[in-house]
């Protein structure tokens, strides 16, 4: 297991070398002055100009500038934004919030989706099955934005059930309906996923050995089926956590979510491109690291990937 | 086995049924209706007695066994008849009391070790949920010493791993040990063995035997193989197209078989009567000669392959492989260490061996797909690792290879003309209309009605594959043919029918066999000389009649006596 | 010696149980091809009747939106009209910029759909060529290309869309080929993973090597037996993503970094709505409603089509 976690470790750092300098490389080596570049035809006042080729160290060659670059990143020193303000410091403002947010998406998608997904599997082929799997398809076709505006609408406002906005002081009760639209699209694919591991499991020889000793249905279901339905769902998972940044930036500007999508929409619109780029870096440097717990988590859940080379 | 001399106690008698199916029907729903799969079947196991079904895939042989356990697949039900348990019909029962018979009353073990354990789970908790299932104690200790009963060594340690540490014999004596853990009083034994080399094979089935006498557990063995069940069980049971064919004591049932089914399948049983196809090769081979059928005695024929030249000679040949074993580090593994045979043209040679013996590297290398790491193999006074591109491509016209899986070796994206075309099309051979003149030749000289040409491999059964594969083959008239296993997935009476075609087209056009297999019963049907591999080595090499009738290393020997039914003597008119 | 019972022995009567020619080939029914078997379950589900009628209706107004509406789309448009109900002659009722939303939903067909088009033909190019040889070669080929692969897999579609559009050529070029351009870039791997799995499945089968010795070249093999034999997931997955694609580029076009404003999209114009999204919902709903219809239509095909071309699913 020791090993495993140590080679994984080793092949995710050209990884995320290799996708840090993707960034870096289309968005500081292109010819031109890539600071006036990147705000278009709105340029900032000069003294934060100044202050931005000093971040990026754009005298200094190419590596110079993509090391130190690096280095900014994991000391979250990630310079300032339009006004002058620090970046790191305003991400550590907002940063728990797109994280609750993101969390809460998860367990809901995690949750409905598998239950979802179990009970269809089991009774492939029955009217409940039919109805989820179209439904799930429905889900999958509609766009987030979409999906954001029409609940807001119905739930948030013609309803009333829960706050069609979310405002200054985010907590896990009134994050709920962003959350959910946030999780709405995963929810689907989980699902999908976990029925169509389910009926191959359901089929499997292990699980009719596993009947044949005595084991009650629930039991069977439980530890051999579902169990061995999970492992294919929980790499999914570590995909969409890119999914669910994505759909933050979305979510968060139609709920006015003070998180970080919110921030980057925000800092899109008004060309801000530094910020853009410092908030996307760190992004990716989470969605890395939790794939990489995601895939411990699968070595975890399915021995047999320890011990292959 | 009892034979004549059969006393009835009064215990025997007073003694009940313990399983009786009645007139058992059984039928699936598929896409197009409902379909029957077993009719009419009947059979009863007495307490402690092992009771064999015997039949070919799709005979109805384990659907009749699931019935008895409750596991019929989600579209199959018990349409007719009864199945009683103890005088008990279980045939509908509610699954409430299929959960309380399953693992304490009717155990099963599994056909395949590699598919019928949870990977994700330790082999402890799999044997450990089945006793806490069943109500009976559960710890660490109990897990091992059920473990250890199933011949597991070193138990305690082995509970502790996953089942991919786990050789296929570890692994199905830990589905034997979870199947009799909660001593059953009937274990459904489904194949148990077939995935599993022979010696390995015999080590577990007497293993098994010991276990269940001691137990005094009944046995419903599940087998396609006639001697193997014959040698195990005290009454057998033949199934054909659903329905029971024939039943009785065992070595009765072998020596009279009585239906036309029956008698089939005895004289075709690769285990038994094995001689009969090698008469059935040199009848070929004497018609050819226009010499009366039967009258020439067997070393006349034998005379003639070794007045030809060797049309292969493999000098030295050796293999190793590096297997990463991580961080850049690699272990060398040689698959095939220092061997030499050559094989004269006309006969056929097999390579034997078990499951890494080193027997289908062999077979690769000979077939120019794998370089070798030393060694030579020459075909026709040719050193083959010297061809250039353009000599390989001549090459291959010569020496053709037919494989394993009829499922794996057909594309199923080509219709049958097409796959028997490529050859020809590839090697740019005659013009549209007299590739297909020789496609229908091809399927004649296989017994292919022509009108397979427009069908789809799908659309064959395993036996026509391969004989697809053979007419592919033979397409480029070739002078070395090399089956890897050829006909080891085939059913018994179709692997007969293959085996004598292979036969007859071997003395009509004069070919050359390279026979790769793990099952001496075929060799003694098919080769004249054999090669045996152990772990990448010759062991033994000689005619045909020396390696069977006078074998010089053990472990030739343990290979022969673990063929099942070999020591079972049959009459000479059936043999 | 196992036991001293008398066994009864049974023979069943011949003419029950008839014995039939050993392994007889079945001629009742036609040749089928794979294709030809997939063709035939496909036309019996509803689920790819229904998205192959509505794609065909789809790519008809895409290539002729003149035959739907006489409206044009951007002309007439006043203000006073803004945010209209439905009218003669308008029967979806009007923008907040008094522009008919029928005809802009007409008219912004062809942009969603050409961005779906071209992305997956482009990601198809290049993420089969890409898998199939890193599946087929393996060895140092299928690191690199799996190391490749994960960089840009690495980068989430939305937020890698982002810095990509922050460049200033794509910035100064937004329109349907920057578009395609970003989603091709960060697309492929998608593909070049199923690729490479499906390819990876088939290359060991015995046909193959026995194609390979007969004579076939390496490269020969992979084109006429392993890729022909991978391609069922690769179909499925193309269809999928038309729709997927189709969908971020009106996400993008929402965020303000897809098309721009003066190619009429329904991205565009749901994004146009949602200032008015509280007074009047139905001009963010019907360029929505139109959208989602359309990744649906792709979406239901995709799963008709894995259905109908599942090897389990197969006769025998």
């Amino acid at each position: 297991m020791i090993q495993y976690i140590l080679r994984r470790l080793l092949q995710i750092i050209p990884v995320f070398i290799g996708t840090t300098l993707l960034v870096y490389f289309m968005v500081f080596a292109l010819p031109g002055d890539p600071i006036r570049a990147l705000f278009g035809d709105r340029p900032p006042s000069e003294a934060v100009i100044a202050q931005l080729r000093q971040q990026y160290n754009l005298d200094q060659p190419f590596w110079v500038q993509y090391g130190l670059f690096l280095k900014n990143l994991f000391t979250f020193n990630l310079g300032v934004d339009f006004t002058g303000q620090p970046i790191a410091a305003s991400l550590g403002r907002i940063f728990p919030v797109t994280v609750m947010l993101a969390v809460e998406a998860l367990i809901i998608q995690t949750v409905f989706g598998v239950t979802f997904g179990l009970i269809a599997g089991l009774r492939k082929g029955k009217i409940f099955d039919a109805t989820v799997l179209v439904a799930s398809l429905v889900v999958i076709a509609i766009p987030t934005f979409v999906l954001g505006f029409v609940l807001q609408l119905l739930i948030g406002v013609q309803l009333g059930w829960a706050k069609p906005t979310v405002g200054a002081n985010a907590d896990w009760g009134n994050l709920i309906l962003p959350a959910t639209v946030l999780g709405l699209v995963s929810f689907a694919y989980v699902l999908r996923l976990t029925r169509a591991s389910v009926i191959e499991n359901m089929n499997a020889d292990y699980v009719r050995t596993a009947t044949a000793k005595g084991l009650s249905r629930p039991r069977v279901v439980v530890t051999h089926i579902l169990r061995n339905s999970m492992i294919p769902v929980i790499t999914y998972l570590g995909a969409s956590l890119g999914g669910l940044m994505g759909g933050a930036i979305v979510t968060e500007s139609i709920f006015n979510v003070p998180g970080v999508g919110q921030k980057l929409f925000q800092a899109v619109i008004r060309s801000e491109g530094p910020t853009v780029v410092a908030i996307v870096s760190v992004l990716v440097l989470v969605f890395v690291i939790a794939n990489l717990l995601v895939d411990l988590l699968y070595a975890w859940l399915d021995p047999r990937i320890r011990y292959e080379n | 086995m009892t034979t004549a001399d059969v006393r009835i106690s009064e215990a025997d008698l007073a003694d009940k049924p313990l399983l009786e199916i009645r007139d058992l029907a059984i039928s699936f729903k598929t896409g197009s209706g409902e379909v029957q799969a077993v009719r009419n079947a009947h059979l009863t196991i007495m307490p402690g007695e092992t009771v064999a079904i015997v039949g070919e895939s799709g005979s109805g042989k384990s659907t009749t066994a699931l019935a008895a356990i409750g596991l019929l697949p989600a579209n199959g039900r018990v349409s007719g008849g009864q199945i009683l348990l103890d005088g008990e019909d279980i045939s509908h029962a509610p699954e409430k009391r299929m959960i309380e018979l399953r693992g304490n009353t009717i155990g099963m073990v599994p056909q395949d070790p590699m598919s019928n354990l949870n990977p994700v789970w330790k082999i402890g908790y799999q044997v450990k949920e089945t006793l806490r299932a069943n109500g009976r104690p559960s710890g660490p200790a109990d897990v091992a010493k059920v473990l250890a009963q199933a011949g597991l060594p070193d138990a305690e340690r082995r509970a502790k791993q996953y089942p991919h540490e786990f050789s296929g014999g570890m692994r199905q004596r830990a589905l034997i040990a979870i199947g009799l853990s909660c001593q059953p009083r009937l274990l459904i034994a489904d194949e148990p063995t077939s995935a599993l080399d022979v010696t390995v094979q015999r080590q577990i089935l007497d293993h098994l035997e010991t276990m269940t006498a001691e137990l005094g557990t009944a046995v419903l063995l599940i087998t396609h193989d006639l001697g193997l069940a014959a040698e195990r069980a005290d009454k057998v049971v033949v199934m054909y197209r659903g329905q029971v064919v024939e039943a009785g004591p065992s070595l009765e049932l072998l020596q009279n078989p009585q239906h036309p089914y029956t008698q089939r399948l005895v004289a075709s049983a690769p285990s038994l009567a094995s001689r009969r196809i090698q008469v059935a090769k040199e009848l070929g081979v004497e018609s050819d000669e226009l010499l009366a059928p039967g009258t020439t005695p067997r070393g006349a024929v034998v005379v003639e392959p070794t007045m030809t030249e060797d049309v292969l000679q493999i000098q030295n040949l050796k293999k190793v492989f590096k297997l990463r074993s991580g961080f850049g580090k690699s272990t060398d593994f040689t698959a095939v260490d220092d061997v030499s045979f050559s094989v004269k043209r006309g006969t056929t040679t097999a390579i034997v061996g078990e499951s890494g013996s080193g027997k289908s590297t062999v077979a690769q290398m000979v077939l120019n797909l794998l370089q070798p790491t030393s060694g030579k193999i020459v075909f026709d006074g040719v050193d083959t690792s010297t061809l250039n591109n353009k000599e390989i491509f001549a090459f291959r016209r010569r020496v053709q290879p037919i494989f394993q899986d009829p499922y794996g070796s057909l594309d199923p994206m080509y219709n049958i003309f097409r796959t028997i075309e490529e050859p020809l099309r590839t090697h740019k051979i005659g013009d549209k209309a007299s590739r297909e003149k020789k496609v229908r030749e091809l399927l004649d000289q296989v017994a292919l009605p022509q009108s397979t040409m427009q069908r789809y491999p799908n659309e064959l059964s395993g036996g026509q594959r391969q004989r697809v594969a053979i007419a592919r083959a033979l397409a480029l008239d070739p002078e070395v043919i090399i089956c890897d296993e050829a006909v080891s997935a085939l059913d018994v009476l179709v692997q007969a029918q293959v085996l004598n075609l292979l036969a007859e087209l071997q003395s009509r056009l004069g070919l050359t066999y390279l026979f790769i297999t793990h099952d001496l019963a075929v060799v003694r049907q098919i080769a004249d000389h054999v090669c045996v591999m152990e772990k990448g080595k010759l062991v033994e090499t000689g005619s045909t009649d020396e390696v069977f009738d006078a074998p010089q290393r053990d472990y030739t020997k343990a290979l022969l006596n673990a063929i099942p039914g070999a020591r079972l003597m049959l009459p000479p008119e059936v043999a | 010696m196992k036991t001293n019972r008398v066994i009864e022995h049974f023979v069943a009567p011949v003419e029950e149980t008839p014995l039939l020619a050993t392994d007889s080939l079945k001629t009742d029914q036609a040749p089928l091809s794979l294709w030809a078997d997939a063709w035939r379950k496909l036309r019996r589900r509803p689920l790819f009747i229904i998205s192959a009628v509505m794609i065909a209706l789809i790519i008809i107004v895409a290539l002729f939106p003149g035959l739907f509406t006489q409206v044009a789309p951007n002309d007439n448009c006043q203000l006073a009209n803004s945010d209209g109900a439905p009218a003669a002659g308008h029967p979806l009722g009007f923008t907040f910029q008094g522009c008919d939303v029928y005809s802009r939903i007409i008219h912004g067909t062809q942009a969603s759909l050409m961005v779906g088009v071209f992305s997956v033909i482009f990601v198809l190019i290049i993420g089969v060529t890409l898998g199939a040889l890193a599946g087929f070669y393996g060895g140092w080929i299928d690191s690199v290309i799996a190391r490749l692969g994960d960089i840009f897999f690495a980068l989430p579609l939305i937020l890698g869309a982002l810095v990509v559009s922050q460049l200033p050529f794509m910035r100064e070029n937004r329109g349907v080929w920057t578009v395609v351009m970003v989603l091709v870039v960060l697309g492929w791997p998608q593909m070049a993973r199923i690729t490479r799995g499906a390819v990876i499945e088939v290359r060991n089968a015995d046909f193959v090597t026995a194609a390979r010795s007969l004579g076939v070249s390496r490269i020969g093999s992979l084109i006429r037996h392993v890729l022909p034999n991978a391609l069922a997931p690769i179909i499925v997955l193309a269809t999928m993503e038309l729709g997927v694609f189709i969908v971020a580029e009106a996400t993008l076009s929402f965020i303000g970094i897809g098309l721009p404003g003066s190619i009429m999209s329904w991205g565009n114009d749901i994004a146009a709505a949602k200032s008015s999204v509280r007074t009047n919902p139905a001009i963010l709903l019907y360029p929505a409603m139109a959208l989602s219809v359309t990744v649906l239509s792709f979406i239901m095909l995709g799963d008709a089509l894995r259905d109908a071309l599942d090897p389990k699913s197969r006769q025998r």
